[in-house]
C-alpha cells in the first residue's frame, strides 16, 4: 500500500526560508533509518513556496489561471513523502519519529492512504 | 489580461500541441519543411488572437483549423505550391474539411510514431537525427538544443535545414515502415533515444542544469514510444534501463565531482520512485518477447536496484545475465563487466582468468577499466605488487583526473 | 523539472460520488499524458476521515490524531507528479484537466519540486 504524507506549509516555509545544514543533516539521519527499518521511500521532497505556484479554477465551463500568493488559501502544502508500507500504523509509527519539532519548531503532517488496486478490485 | 494570455502562457500551450499537430501537418502536405512552416503560422496567429479572444476551449483543434485555412491562403497564392502538392499526391480537399478525417486516437498516434519513424531515418546522419528527433519530438527550440550540445545556434538550424533536404531528396515516404525494415528502423530511434540520454548522463559534475534536462527528454522520448509501440519489447527495455540509470542521478558524484562507482554509491540517494517506473517498464518489456539488449542491461540494472546494500546483489542472476547479452550482443566491454559479476559470484580466481584472456583485445588497450579491474582481482587473490602495476597503468590511462588520483591511490603512489 | 499537482477540492464537491463518465473523462485525460510521456505518478487519497495526523512541536511529544478534521475548508483529493520543461508547460497540460465535466467547481495547485540546486 502507498500513503502519502503531507507536511503542511510553515511561515518559514512559505518565506523560502531553507533548513539549516544542522535541520537538513537531521532530515537526512531520519531518512536513513527508515530505510533501514524496511520501510520504502519512494519519493519526497520540498516544494517551491506557493507564492510562486499556479493555481487552475474550474468553474461553470470556465479555466482560470491565478499565481500565486494564494490569500484565500486554508491548506497549504510545503512537502511531500510518497511511502510504501503494510499498513498505517507502519507509517504513523516511524513519522512520529520524524525530527521536524528540532528543525522548524513546529511542524504538522497529514497522513493519507492512496487510492490502490486493492480498493478497484 | 490574465495569468493564462500572457504570451509565455501560449507559448508552452503551443508547444505541447505541436508535435500532434506537425505530424498531422506532414500527413497532408508530405513535407516536413511546410509543415512546420504552416504550424509556425498557426502559433503565431495564436499568439495574436488568444490575448484578445481568450484561449479557446479545445487548443488542438483551434491550431490546426487555422493551419489549413493558412495552407489554403497559400495555395491561393502560389501556383508553383499547387503543382508541388500535385505531384506529391497531396488531397487538397483535405484543407478545406471541418477536422480531420484521420481524427480519433489512433490516427493521431499513427502521425506522432510516422514523425518518430522519420526523424530518425537511415539517410540521415546520427547528428541530424539527434537535432531533427529533439525539434519535431522533443519541442525544444533550436536554441535549446544547440545549449545542449554545446554548438553554435546556427550549426542547429543548419543541420535541421539539411536534415530536411536530405530527406525531401531521398523522397522518404510519410509512412510508417513495413514489417520487414521496422525491426531496423525501430532500433534507429532506440539508438538515437539512448544517445540523447548518455549526452545528459554522461555530463560531469558541476555542469548546467541544461545536461541534466537532456536525461529528461530521452526517458520522454523513449516513453512516448513505449506508448507509440506497446508490442516492442525493446521499447520498454529501454524506458526501463534509463529510468534506472537515472535514479543514481544523485548518488554518482561525489562532494568534490569525483565519480562514484556503483557499488560504493550512497544507495539512499537513489531515486525509488523512478526505479520502481523503471521496474514496471521491465515487466512491460518481459510480457512481449524475448529479452534484447536494452531489457536485458535494465535487467541487470534492476538487479543492483533491488538490492539495498552492495553486499546483497544477486551476482549469480548478473552473471546468467551478463551471459544472455554477451551472446545477443557481444563486446569486449560486456566481457569485462561479466568477468566482474564471475569475480563476485564465484570468487577473484574465476574473475582473474576471464580479464586475463581479455588483456591483449585492441578495443580495451585504452581503457583503463581493465587495468583497474584487474587489479582489483589481484589484490583480491592477494598479488598484491602485480596489483599496485595495474592500478599505476589504469591511472595513466584515466582520462578524470579525480578517477586518476583515486586510481593512483589505490596503486600506492603519491 | 518536476511538478507535483494537487486537486483542492471543497469539502461538497469532495463528497460528492464520482460517476463511471466521470472516472472514464479523467482516465482519458490521463492517458494523453502517459502518451506524452510527462506522466510520473497520479492517486486519488482517501478520505481525510480516514487519515492521521501528527502535530510536532520543539520540546514535546508529537501529538497523533485520528480524522476527520472538523475545520478543513480545502481538502487535499488527490495528486498528479508530471515532468515539464517548465511551469508554464505544466500549466498548459493541467488546464486541460477535465474537472468541468465532473464538478461545479474545482481547483488544482501546481507547485515545483525543489532541488539539489534551489538549496545552492
Amino acid at each position: 500500500m502507498r500513503f502519502m504524507v503531507l507536511v503542511k506549509a510553515t511561515k518559514n516555509s512559505e518565506a523560502g526560508k531553507m533548513p539549516t545544514p544542522e535541520g537538513l543533516a537531521l532530515m537526512d539521519d531520519f531518512n536513513q533509518e527508515l530505510i533501514k527499518g524496511g520501510l520504502t521511500v519512494l519519493d519526497g521532497g520540498g516544494l517551491v513556496p506557493s507564492s510562486k505556484g499556479t493555481r487552475i479554477k474550474f468553474s461553470g465551463g470556465k479555466t482560470t489561471v491565478v499565481d500565486g500568493p494564494f490569500t484565500e488559501a486554508k491548506e497549504l502544502v510545503a512537502g511531500y513523502c510518497l511511502i510504501e508500507a503494510t499498513s498505517q500504523d507502519e507509517v504513523v509509527d516511524w513519522m512520529r519519529r520524524a525530527p521536524f519539532g528540532k528543525i522548524d519548531g513546529e511542524a504538522e503532517v497529514e497522513i493519507r492512504r492512496l487510492f490502490g488496486a486493492e480498493d478497484f478490485a | 489580461m490574465s495569468a493564462s494570455e500572457t504570451h509565455s502562457a501560449i507559448e508552452a500551450i503551443c508547444r505541447i500541441e505541436s508535435t500532434k499537430l506537425i505530424g498531422a501537418l506532414t500527413r497532408m502536405v508530405r513535407d516536413l519543411d511546410l509543415a512546420e512552416e504552416l504550424a509556425q503560422d498557426a502559433f503565431v496567429e495564436a499568439l495574436e488572437q488568444w490575448p484578445v479572444s481568450g484561449v479557446p476551449r479545445n487548443t488542438g483543434a483551434w491550431l490546426m483549423t487555422t493551419a489549413k485555412r493558412r495552407a489554403i491562403d497559400r495555395l491561393r497564392r502560389n501556383a508553383r505550391l499547387q503543382q508541388k502538392y500535385e505531384t506529391l499526391g497531396v488531397d487538397l480537399a483535405v484543407f478545406s474539411s471541418d477536422g480531420d478525417p484521420a481524427d480519433g486516437a489512433d490516427g493521431i498516434e499513427d502521425d506522432v510514431l510516422r514523425l518518430m519513424f522519420i526523424a530518425c531515418h537511415p539517410v540521415l546522419s546520427r547528428e541530424a537525427r539527434v537535432a531533427l528527433t529533439l525539434r519535431l519530438l522533443g519541442g525544444l527550440t533550436t536554441a535549446e538544443i544547440a545549449q545542449a550540445f554545446l554548438v553554435p545556434e546556427a550549426t542547429i538550424a543548419q543541420r535541421i535545414v539539411r536534415a530536411k533536404r536530405t530527406l525531401a531528396a531521398a523522397h522518404v515516404p510519410f509512412e510508417v515502415p513495413n514489417p520487414e525494415e521496422r525491426n531496423a528502423r525501430l532500433a534507429s530511434i532506440l539508438e538515437i533515444i539512448y544517445l540523447i540520454f548518455n549526452e545528459g548522463y554522461a555530463a560531469t559534475a558541476g555542469s548546467t542544469w541544461v545536461r541534466a534536462d537532456l536525461c529528461a527528454d530521452a526517458l520522454r522520448l523513449g516513453r512516448m514510444l513505449a506508448e507509440l509501440a506497446p508490442s516492442e519489447c525493446e521499447a520498454h527495455g529501454l524506458v526501463a534501463l534509463m529510468e534506472i540509470q537515472a535514479s543514481r542521478f544523485r548518488a554518482r558524484t561525489g562532494a568534490n565531482g569525483e565519480p562514484i562507482l556503483l557499488l560504493d554509491q550512497d544507495r539512499s540517494r537513489w531515486d525509488r520512485a523512478s526505479i520502481r517506473r523503471g521496474i514496471a517498464a521491465l515487466e512491460r518489456a518481459e510480457l512481449h518477447g524475448t529479452l534484447g539488449p536494452y531489457a536485458l542491461q535494465a535487467s541487470i540494472a534492476a538487479c543492483h536496484a533491488r538490492a539495498f546494500r552492495a553486499e546483497e546483489t544477486d551476482w549469480m542472476r548478473i552473471v546468467a545475465l551478463y551471459d544472455a547479452l554477451a551472446e545477443l550482443q557481444p563486446s569486449p566491454i560486456v566481457e569485462l563487466n561479466r568477468a566482474v559479476a564471475v569475480g563476485m559470484a564465484y570468487g577473484p580466481a574465476a574473475g582473474l582468468e576471464l580479464v586475463d584472456a581479455l588483456r591483449d583485445v585492441p578495443a580495451l588497450q585504452s581503457y583503463h577499466l581493465l587495468p583497474s579491474v584487474r587489479g582489483d582481482l589481484l589484490r583480491k587473490v592477494g598479488r598484491e605488487q602485480e596489483a599496485r602495476t595495474e592500478f599505476a597503468r589504469a591511472a595513466a590511462l584515466a582520462k578524470n583526473t579525480r578517477e586518476r588520483e583515486l586510481l593512483r591511490k589505490r596503486a600506492g603512489l603519491r | 523539472m518536476r511538478f507535483i499537482v494537487l486537486v483542492q477540492h471543497t469539502p461538497d464537491v469532495y463528497d460528492s460520488k464520482p460517476r463511471e463518465a466521470d472516472l472514464a473523462v479523467m482516465g482519458a485525460f490521463n492517458d494523453e499524458m502517459v502518451k506524452a510521456g510527462v506522466m510520473l505518478d497520479a492517486a486519488g487519497l482517501v478520505s481525510p476521515a480516514k487519515g492521521t495526523r501528527i502535530d510536532f512541536s520543539r520540546g514535546a511529544k508529537p501529538r497523533v490524531t485520528d480524522g476527520p478534521f472538523t475545520e478543513a475548508k480545502e481538502i487535499v483529493a488527490g495528486f498528479w507528479l508530471i515532468e515539464a520543461k517548465s511551469q508554464e508547460e505544466a500549466v498548459a497540460w493541467m488546464r486541460r484537466a477535465p474537472f468541468d465535466k465532473m464538478h461545479d467547481h474545482a481547483a488544482i495547485e501546481i507547485r515545483r519540486l525543489m532541488v539539489d540546486e534551489d538549496f545552492e
